[in-house]
């Protein structure tokens, strides 16, 4: 099977990595980050590529854009994993659109173009008789949306809440086991790169709210966009709130909820007792899923990463390979 | 609740039935002949645990058993909830957000811990609230969010109801 990859960051290096490290016989046959392209239907040289970036330069040819790779590489599954736009989710919406239009598969980690066009991408992609995975969209490695879409096909979901963003959970989590201030504690999840220098998109809550956006809307059959989730982000919690927390054997987590029937749609902090299972340290993700059939699901795992992030886009790569592409 | 029987073996079982039957939960029975009841009557005090509107019920089976209900103590505040603030919680007048909630009257405020680390730093209280019924204590909640929006102030639900 062959695949293009735009964006060689953290995730699609990754990627990258673990096709040299293992052998999926998947072949990269056109890839580009923001300001360089490489086509090459013979199998494009990955080591020799991530050598290229790790040294600071352009993965490829300057003379090569991502809209080129799109339109004139040959491949069998395009792999957007380019930095995340809320508010338009271009230009990778563009190219999603574009390779879909081209009868290619489409695997992506990025929330913008699922969480503003599921609907629109998915009839394209039916139009077009290919798929449209994103299973790295939500809490990285974790398989919750094929958990949901393929385990859980028959039952209903009375609700669904859980610890979405690895960074708001680290600071937590460092406020409530040393007293730090929340300044603090954001300053070392920096130093770490758990969070980025503008932490906005984290701890306000916008990160958690659109994943509760991609699940609602292509999961659970609503139809919203952030600005239905109520969000409270955890910028204003102090030490001593969650001190009198601890005092009852509780502590304070960002919680993203859903409950379909009755229009909850919210990212707040919330007082949890220590011992609940949506209790995790560090960066981890941690989701319950109420299932009508299956009674209480519980997923804990990485909800980001290099590796991690990969882990989820291989794991949409072979499901596309195992049904739809022939000869591969 | 006091109640008022018959002196008859199997009496005090009888009564006891009706309290099972409406999904009730007994917690203590006291019995004692009082020199003040007519010798053929036996006073039960009942401590017991009913689901929301079921008292009306327990009561008329009661009766059904010609069994005299003469007291019904205090109803107790059996739904709990515990959350957390963090604002200007004295400069908004904390007094006047404890008494928007107990002036419902029907859920009050039993617990507050307040922490006021700095002067004109935010300060945080963690809050306990008793109401007699859940539909009692969601609309406290929903005085609560709203003199938090107005009072700007951050409000910690806990991650499951009461
Ligand atoms: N990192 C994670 O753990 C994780 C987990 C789940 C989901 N995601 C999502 O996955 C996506 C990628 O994340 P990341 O961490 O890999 O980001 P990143 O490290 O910032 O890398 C982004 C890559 O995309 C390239 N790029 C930017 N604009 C582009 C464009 N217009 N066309 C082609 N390439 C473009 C960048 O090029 P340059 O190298 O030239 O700057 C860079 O190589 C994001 O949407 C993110 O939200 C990430």
């Amino acid at each position: 099977m062959r695949i293009a990859i735009l964006g060689f960051g953290s995730v699609g290096r990754g990627i990258a990595r673990v096709l040299l490290a293992k052998d999926l016989g998947i072949a990269v046959t056109g890839l580009a980050d923001s300001k360089s392209g490489i086509i090459d239907a013979g199998g494009i040289d990955l080591a020799a590529a991530l050598a290229r970036k790790e040294g600071g330069g352009p993965c490829g040819n300057p003379g090569v854009s991502p809209a080129d790779v799109v339109a004139k590489a040959k491949y069998d599954v395009l792999v957007e994993v380019t930095p995340t736009n809320v508010e338009t989710g271009e230009p990778a919406l563009g190219h999603i659109r574009e390779a879909l239009r081209r009868h290619k598969h489409v695997v992506t980690s990025n929330k913008g173009p699922i969480a503003l066009d599921y609907p629109g991408l998915r009839a394209l992609a039916e139009a077009n008789g290919v798929l449209l995975k994103y299973e790295a969209t939500v809490c990285g490695a974790i398989p919750l949306i094929h958990a949901m879409q393929e385990g859980l096909a028959g039952n209903t979901i009375s609700r669904l809440y859980g610890v979405f963003n690895g960074t708001c959970n680290y600071i937590l989590t460092r406020m409530a086991a040393e007293g730090l201030t929340y300044e603090q504690a954001l300053a070392e999840a920096r130093e770490l790169g758990y969070a980025e220098a503008d932490p906005t998109y984290d701890v306000e809550g916008i990160d958690a709210g659109i994943k509760l956006v991609i699940l609602a809307n292509t999961i659970l059959d609503l139809s919203t966009t952030l600005d239905d989730v109520e969000r409270t982000g955890i910028t204003l919690l102090s030490p001593e709130a969650l001190q009198l927390a601890e005092d009852q054997d509780c502590t304070i987590r960002l919680i993203g909820e859903i409950i379909p029937d009755a229009g909850v749609l919210r990212v707040s902090p919330r007082i949890i007792p220590k011992t609940h299972p949506l209790v995790v340290e560090g960066t981890l993700n941690a989701v319950t899923v109420e299932a009508d059939l299956a009674g209480d699901l519980t997923f804990i795992g990485k909800g980001a990463g290099s590796t991690e992030t990969a882990s989820a886009v291989i794991g949409d790569l072979l499901y596309i390979r195992e049904r739809y592409v022939k000869g591969s | 609740m006091k109640l008022e029987m018959r002196d008859q073996p199997g009496q005090l079982v009888a009564a006891l039935k009706p309290i099972s039957a409406v999904g009730g939960n007994i917690i203590a029975v006291i019995h004692q002949r009082e020199t003040s009841t007519p010798a053929e009557t036996l006073d039960v005090q009942i401590v017991l645990e009913l689901p929301e509107g079921r008292l009306p019920n327990l009561l008329e089976l009661f009766r059904a058993q010609g069994i005299n209900v003469v007291r019904i103590g205090e109803e107790r505040l059996l739904y709990e909830c515990t959350l957390i603030m963090i604002g200007h919680l004295m400069h908004t007048d904390l007094s006047d957000t404890v008494d928007r909630i107990d002036r419902t009257g029907s859920a009050e405020v039993t617990e507050l811990s307040l922490v006021m680390p700095a002067i004109d730093t935010p300060s945080s209280a963690r809050i306990t609230i008793r109401s007699t019924t859940r539909a009692e204590m969601k609309k406290a909640m929903r005085i609560l969010r709203a003199v938090a929006k107005q009072k700007d102030l951050l409000i910690i639900e806990p991650l499951e109801d009461a």
